[in-house]
């Protein structure tokens, strides 16, 4: 897959062909038999202050894709260039000495904090390492971030697990915020909350992006809110991305056969409108990554390529293909 | 938490009475005759009489009773009158059928041999059982964790009499190093004498070790790997925090709250699981005492050696329970 676009001064962020492969170990001398192909080749880039979302069906690699962003994975090839430095092959202790710049705010907000340690301490930990601060500027900070994420000072004594999901999430948040970074991947952030927590969550995502310039790769399943939230969105599938756009061009014109089935397996809230409207509806399963199909890794499901019975789907892996002015799409029979 | 031990030892006094009755009827109910090793020439009805003057003709509820109100009253009487010079009137305190002395006095004779041995060899197995869990665990499947696996089935799987015997072959027998015997009588005043007394205590002390490092070890690379793979370790990373830190701080901490459970309540059973190494040596501790009181047919010493441990059972599960309170923040005990 060729690169993405050429790429803007003001990217903070740019994935070139991203490759991450985990091996298969079998049989009696647990030879290398195979590799999970969990990311085949990802390129993009995020500008400066801006919200790419990464949208995706479960185990499309979505998490392993912002994983490696940060660098919680080695990947197998590719660079991840932030402001033009890959941290793909740095060392160690130059990668932990980039740490703070970039940070991750995690899927499951109570597993993601040590159950052992209290609020203030989870919080404060990456301050002892990264910076000089003395104890009480330390505990300063901890009680200014709790504010900045709407919690209580008092909290800053309390073990994770007396908060609620959406009190430990801000938790997250504020751990995630406490060394002032640039970047933050948000690994679906809001996907274990209440439905009722995850716009408060989300608000309180983009209050702080606009107060604190921040630049969110927000990685989700949920279409919806990624519409609310991102300026442009990567469609992912078995590895590879398959669309991307700016967010109002997705929705409002999806030309990759898989964002069409994806967009139109979200419900309208209207009934009338919800009672006539014709849903693609995909069959079969998502193939194995560890054996993707030749071609187009779509092609088992695309009713495009079913319908058409196009030689090259089955063939030939698609060109990332400018398709209009900043829409991006990966297939052969897209227009 | 308070409260929670209070209720605790409370509820332990119905279960420690249980225990006792129970054991009082294994060991009295079991075909053994105190009189058996007597010899043959003394008449049978002498002997019935040495029988009756120990108090076997007495029906059993009184001679549990009896053996009860010695245990739980005669007995602190006694030690509070020597310790604090108080004149609590006593009656006849638990006597060994073999000795003819206090039971007690012969338990506080033994037990510094029993708690120097084992208590060593619990410390090295500590101190050697965790830091190959972590780093097994750490560098799971690598050579390291292979050949502690190993080592971990050989601890397990060979008993202590043979790893015992196969030590004083080797280090007694052929290379002389050790002393196969553990001499009790030796006192430590200078340096030399303390040479002497880790010689002689290294064999016993690292079979022992072996066998409880063997079972911690495998705790705590089980525990470790649960705690690798858990999402809070990936925050740690995300921090920026070194890899020293990561396991040390976040992984290692949590890990050690079920291993220190299990070390907790490993403490009563390596008084236990002693008595045969102790056999082996030679240490005159208390599981030999118990030994040569089975043989005896001493009811009273192994009545109330049994008793002590059912007492360390009970109280070693509850300071576990305590301990998991302590060092887990997500437990309350209120």
């Amino acid at each position: 897959m060729p690169e993405t676009a050429i790429a803007a001064p003001e990217a903070l962020l740019r994935v070139e062909d991203l490759k991450i492969h985990f091996p298969i170990y079998d049989g009696l001398f647990r030879r290398k038999v195979g590799d999970v192909k969990a990311v085949d080749g990802v390129s993009f880039e995020i500008k400066r202050g801006e919200t790419l979302g990464l949208v995706g069906e479960s185990g499309c690699g979505k998490s392993t894709t912002g994983r490696a962003v940060l660098r919680l994975y080695d990947p197998t090839a590719g660079a991840v260039n932030f402001e033009d430095r890959d941290i793909a092959s740095l060392p160690a202790n130059e990668m932990r000495a980039m740490r703070p710049r970039m940070q991750m705010i995690f899927q499951d907000p109570q597993a993601s904090l040590n159950p052992r340690m209290t609020v203030g301490a989870i919080i404060a930990e990456p301050l002892m390492e990264h910076t000089k601060m003395s104890a009480g500027e330390r505990k300063d900070k901890v009680a200014e971030l709790l504010d900045q994420v709407g919690l209580s000072r008092d909290f800053i004594n309390r073990f994770p697990h007396e908060f609620s999901g959406g009190q430990r999430q801000r938790i997250g948040i504020a751990r995630a915020l406490a060394l002032d970074p640039d970047l933050i991947v948000c690994d679906e952030p809001i996907a274990a909350l209440d439905v009722s927590i995850q716009a408060q969550v989300v608000n309180l995502l983009e209050d702080l992006q606009h107060r604190l310039g921040l630049t969110y790769l927000f990685i989700s399943h949920d279409l919806s809110m990624v519409r609310h939230i991102a300026d442009r969105v990567a469609v992912m599938y078995l590895g590879k991305i398959m669309e991307l756009a700016p967010m109002g061009k997705l929705f409002a014109s999806p030309r990759h056969p898989y964002t069409q089935a994806l967009l139109s397996a979200v419900p309208v809230a209207d009934p009338k409108i919800e009672a006539n409207r014709k849903r693609v509806i995909l069959t079969g399963d998502v193939p194995s990554p560890a054996n993707p199909p030749e071609g187009c890794v779509f092609c088992t499901r695309c009713p495009l390529a079913k319908k058409t019975n196009d030689k090259r789907c089955f063939t030939i892996p698609p060109e990332w293909r400018e398709i209009e002015q900043d829409q991006f799409v990966a297939c052969h029979l897209a227009e | 938490m308070l409260i929670f031990t209070i209720r605790r030892l409370l509820l332990a006094i119905p279960t420690l009475l249980f225990i006792s009755f129970i054991i009082f009827l294994v060991v009295t109910l079991a075909p053994s005759d105190p009189t058996a090793n007597l010899p043959l020439t003394i008449p049978p009805e002498v002997k019935q009489k040495i029988r009756e003057s120990l108090g076997l003709g007495q029906p059993l509820p009184v001679r549990y009773f009896k053996w009860l109100w010695q245990f739980v009253y005669i007995e602190p009487a006694h030690y509070l009158n020597q310790a604090f010079g108080f004149s609590i009137d006593t009656g006849q305190r638990i006597l060994s059928w073999q000795t003819r002395s206090p039971v007690m006095d012969i338990i506080s004779q033994r037990m510094p041999q029993t708690l120097w041995v084992v208590g060593t060899s619990y410390v090295v197995a500590i101190l050697i059982a965790v830091p190959i869990g972590v780093i097994s665990a750490y560098k799971q499947y690598s050579w390291f964790d292979q050949i502690g696996t190993f080592i971990s089935m050989i601890g397990f799987s060979v008993p202590t009499f043979f790893t015992g015997v196969l030590l004083i072959v080797i280090f007694s027998v052929h290379l002389g190093w050790f002393p196969s015997i553990y001499d009790t009588t030796h006192s430590v005043t200078d340096w030399d004498s303390f040479v002497v007394q880790v010689k002689q205590m290294i064999m016993p002390t690292f079979v022992l070790a072996l066998a409880n490092a063997a079972q911690l070890s495998r705790f705590m690379r089980a525990s470790m790997l649960d705690n690798l793979s858990q999402d809070y370790v990936r925050t740690a990373r995300a921090k920026g925090l070194q890899e020293k830190t990561v396991l040390l701080v976040h992984v290692l901490r949590n890990s050690m709250i079920p291993v220190i459970t299990v070390i907790a309540l490993g403490i009563p059973n390596i008084f236990g699981s002693a008595i045969i190494t102790e056999q082996v040596f030679k240490v005159n501790g208390i599981g030999q005492l118990l030994i040569i009181a089975i043989q005896g047919g001493d009811v009273p010493t192994v009545q109330t050696i049994t008793f002590i441990f059912a007492i360390l059972i009970v109280l070693f599960n509850l300071l576990a329970d305590i301990l998991y309170g302590v060092f887990d923040p997500r437990i309350r005990y209120d």
